[in-house]
């Protein structure tokens, strides 16, 4: 059967689009006027807003108020307990799960999919839960920390014990950053390598590891991030004292609930910056790594 | 000189490699021949050391290699997809090997920067030693996986597929290059592939495999005209199949006056210098024929007689050729 | 790879990594439910029943019922915006959308006290209205809304960008509207992605603690969710009760990671990548 070919298909045809100039650039898809609007209102009230007045009552502040609330030595010993043990569970956590990603992508082993589903857990789990099992885990009559009491070592109450918390928290960050760049690192460029004489270690440092650097840079500057501003899994654990080992997020809440307004912007606006910071850095490395792999 | 013998590999229930025995000799350019599952990829990964046999050994000039590490058989080896380093630059890429050496053998940098040179040169990619894989095109990408295999000084070359992944042309002109520099070098080399115009033109013998078995070894030349088993016969060249086993090549068939078989033309069209008739014979058979070019072809339609000038009967009890003058 | 050199440190590398896990993943688990069943089922049942941790439950429940939606409704627009069409700004727009993800749960609390405390911007308005939002319900949401807010955005953004838009216009050209196109042909796509990020996002929503933290008050029986719950009863060293109530919120996260691998296997969907 024939089909006339004759009139070409139409859009149904509104007088008020014939009327309307057409514009380049626009897709055929209708509703981004529509979806933009919405996305931009959404954004600018739920977040964009609302973050805004945190720098907007920082700079109502003046210069010397603004140091003094958010250098305060006080502040200062905060930032470092947090930033420090942030580090420390991110350098642990790049080793570590560097050995989880390339266990779970080049072998197979009896429960891997349990593994690879409870690598997740720290996503999944609420940070208060993880914060009273990890508290009682480490605790001087808790399973682990009843170990290392006779050695007089403190785990929880601690800078280790926040460690300790940032560590399961962090763990996912570096994992899934790097398990997909492990995958697509395809076993023949390994066996190149061998083929040519390399030793196993060689291989590994010389070509698997600088090929998935960028992935386990940006695993670990997520995972600095997290570690950073994380509250709930770490208050229990973190005994708190002021100077020794407050984190910054308590810091903020003690200024609230002494109506300190100006104290706990300042320390917010800080770690705000510091967030950007990083992000910022992440994103740098993906601009890095893109133009390393493309020339 | 290198011996395989009694190889075997299962995998599960399947057998990869069935009691595989062959001899490379030195010098020669062996290839591998044979359609995906032939097994013909895993005996050049067993002689490499990529992979290892459940039966059987491996020895180079009379020593066992069978349980010899990959990086201890000083084998050169060239993947199908390169397998380049990406984050390295050409000439690091090309200096890995012996950039990895021990430190009582490893040159010194300048020594390698050199050799990764000379190699470079070799090839014909002077000059870009300091691009990126990346920057590349396919058919550069495949000469510097080559280029890093040769400058360890490997006593042997394996290539899987070299070609497999570049396009017509491409691997037309790499291929008659890839032989011009056996002949320079005069390395052993073995390459795999199921392109068996490319095994044909390249290889001094060409070993043809199917299913985990050897079918036949032999030069092009034999295997092309002789060849031993109907599998043979099939995949390398193309076969007319006739009834009781007879196989006739399209070049074979002349058209005659009389006293032929009787073909009902179906279509005519160039191939090179040759018309390519297809046709139908009894039985709904297709029969394929090339007739010179110089004369006149048959129109569609029209029914021609055609003769075997020369045909391969496969029994039960043999192979045999018959010349029909 | 079979070499044989290799076996003896895959081994090696396996025990090492499993015992990394078991230390650091499968211990902090089996501490919630031993603990919270500590003093018996009996304890445990008593716990879950009392009115103020009823109260949480339903409190946490509420929030979740509010907030996922609306980040669902959020991530759908969000996406189709972006993943659709062109403009210059996106990856400036999608770092905006992401920008909870890199804030401190406490600031994100902070900044609706900010906003809507008592000595707030909208303070004095909220005060003569009679209108309660922080140490109220609503804080609480707010604060969850924005915490969760890129969740179900950043599934489907790279979902949709792969998927492209010949499905979509290839209905519109045989007279489709934009809703029938979204409804018949773009939301069947996607429906997988959605319900991952609705899994992530709801999983979060029910469990964050810091940022209800700061805008709830704690509120005993009225502004406490189950989390902040949790940690009133383990400060009164009421620990049975509080890991009863912990071990509601781990069988939550169990049943989320069970959810997310069967996504995985059963139908293949891959975080930021698109398979129909």
């Amino acid at each position: 059967m024939e089909i006339a070919l004759s009139s070409p298909l139409q859009m149904p045809a509104t007088p008020a689009r014939a009327a309307r100039p057409r514009r380049r650039g626009r897709s055929v898809i209708p509703g981004f006027g529509l979806t933009m609007g919405l996305t931009l209102a959404w954004l600018s009230l739920i977040v964009l807003l609302p973050l805004s007045t945190v720098f907007i009552r920082s700079a109502g502040m003046g210069w010397a108020d603004f140091i003094a609330a958010g250098l305060s030595p006080r502040a200062l010993a905060a930032y470092r307990i947090s930033f420090g043990t942030a580090f420390a569970a991110a350098l642990v956590n790049g080793v570590f799960g560097l050995l989880t990603a390339w266990v779970l992508v080049r072998y197979d082993f009896p429960g891997k999919r349990v593994v690879n589903a409870l690598v997740d857990l720290p996503f999944a789990l609420p940070t208060a839960v993880a914060g009273i099992a990890l508290t009682t885990i480490y605790s001087p009559s808790g399973w682990v920390g009843q170990l290392f009491e006779p050695l007089g070592i403190q785990l929880a109450y601690s800078p280790i014990g926040i460690t300790l918390a940032l560590i399961f928290i962090g763990l996912p960050f570096i994992v899934r950053s790097v398990e997909p760049v492990l995958e697509d690192l395809s076993a023949d460029v390994e066996e190149a390598a061998l083929s040519l004489g390399a030793s196993p270690w060689q291989v590994f440092a010389r070509v698997v590891l600088p090929a998935i650097l960028p992935a386990l840079l940006t695993g670990f500057a997520l995972a600095l991030a997290r570690g950073v501003g994380e509250y709930g899994s770490v208050i229990f654990i973190a005994g708190n004292m002021p100077f020794k080992s407050e984190i910054a997020p308590l810091l903020i809440i003690t200024q609230l609930e002494q109506y300190d307004y100006a104290g706990a912007t300042a320390i917010a606006t800080i770690m705000l910056i510091a967030s950007f910071a990083i992000l910022l850095l992440i994103n740098l490395i993906q601009a890095w790594s893109r133009r390393r792999m493309q020339g | 000189m290198i011996r395989l013998q009694g190889i075997t590999k299962r995998y599960g229930q399947y057998a990869a490699l069935n009691d595989i025995s062959l001899e490379v000799r030195d010098g020669e350019f062996l290839a591998l021949l044979g359609p995906s599952g032939s097994g013909k990829t895993t005996l050049l990964r067993i002689i490499a050391g990529l992979a290892f046999p459940d039966k059987g050994s491996v020895t180079f000039n009379g020593e066992d290699v069978t349980d010899l590490k990959v990086a201890d058989r000083k084998v050169g080896f060239v993947f199908q997809q390169y397998a380049l380093f990406k984050h390295m630059t050409v000439a690091e890429n090309v200096g890995f090997g012996l950039s990895v050496r021990k430190r009582s053998q490893r040159p010194p940098k300048a020594r390698i920067k050199a050799r990764a040179e000379e190699l470079l040169d070799l090839v014909q990619l002077g000059g870009l030693g300091n691009r990126y894989p990346a920057q590349l095109s396919g058919g550069q990408r495949q000469r510097v996986a080559l280029a890093r295999a040769l400058a360890v000084e490997p006593q042997l070359l394996l290539l899987d597929e070299p070609f497999g992944a570049l396009d017509a042309k491409v691997r037309k002109t790499l291929r008659r290059w890839l032989r011009d520099l056996h002949k320079q070098m005069g390395l052993t080399s073995i390459f795999v592939t199921h392109d068996q115009e490319e095994a044909l033109e390249l290889a001094d013998r060409v070993v043809v495999m199917d299913h985990g078995v050897i079918e036949q070894v032999g030069t092009p030349e034999q295997v092309y005209m002789e060849p031993a088993t109907p599998f043979v016969s099939d995949f390398v060249g193309e076969t007319n199949h006739f009834a009781d086993g007879i196989h006739v090549r399209p070049h074979d068939l002349d058209i005659v006056a009389a006293d032929g078989l009787p073909v009902v033309v179906d279509n005519v069209f160039r191939k090179g210098g040759a018309w390519r008739i297809e046709g139908v014979c009894a039985g709904d058979r297709v029969v394929e024929l090339d007739v010179d070019a110089s004369l006149p072809p048959p129109s569609p339609g029209e029914t021609i007689q055609v003769r075997p000038r020369r045909s391969k009967a496969f029994t039960p009890t043999g192979a045999n050729s018959h010349d029909h003058a | 790879m079979n070499t044989l050199s290799f076996l003896r440190a895959r081994h090696l590398l396996i025990a090492a990594a499993l015992a990394f896990i078991a230390l650091f993943l499968v211990l902090p688990l089996a501490a919630v439910f031993s603990a919270a069943l500590q003093k018996g089922l009996e304890a445990y049942g008593t716990a879950l029943v009392e009115p103020d941790a009823i109260s949480a439950i339903k409190l946490t429940l509420l929030v979740a019922a509010i907030s996922v939606p609306l980040n669902v409704v959020f991530g759908i627009v969000a996406a189709w915006s972006i993943a659709k069409f062109d403009f210059p700004g996106k990856s400036l727009l999608i770092t905006f959308i992401d920008l909870p993800f890199s804030v401190s749960p406490v600031v994100a609390g902070l900044i609706y006290v900010l906003m809507f405390g008592a000595q707030g911007w909208f303070g004095p308005w909220l005060a003569e209205h009679d209108v309660q939002i922080i140490f109220a319900v609503p804080g609480i949401v707010l604060a969850t809304i924005f915490v969760t807010f890129p969740f179900v955005a950043r599934e489907l953004i790279p979902l949709m960008g792969e998927q492209g838009r010949d499905d979509e216009e290839a209905a519109l050209s045989l007279g489709a509207s934009g809703f029938q196109t979204f409804l018949r042909v773009t939301l069947p796509n996607i429906r997988w992605g959605l319900l991952y990020g609705v899994l992530l996002c709801n999983a979060r929503a029910m469990g964050e603690f810091g940022a209800v933290s700061v805008v709830s008050g704690h509120l005993r029986g009225l502004t406490n969710t189950m989390p902040l719950h949790v940690e009133i009863l383990y400060n009164e060293y009421n620990f049975v009760a509080a890991f009863a109530v912990a071990s509601l919120l781990a069988m939550l996260a169990l049943v989320t990671l069970v959810l997310k691998s069967l996504l995985e296997w059963r139908v293949g969907y891959h975080h930021g990548s698109a398979r129909h």
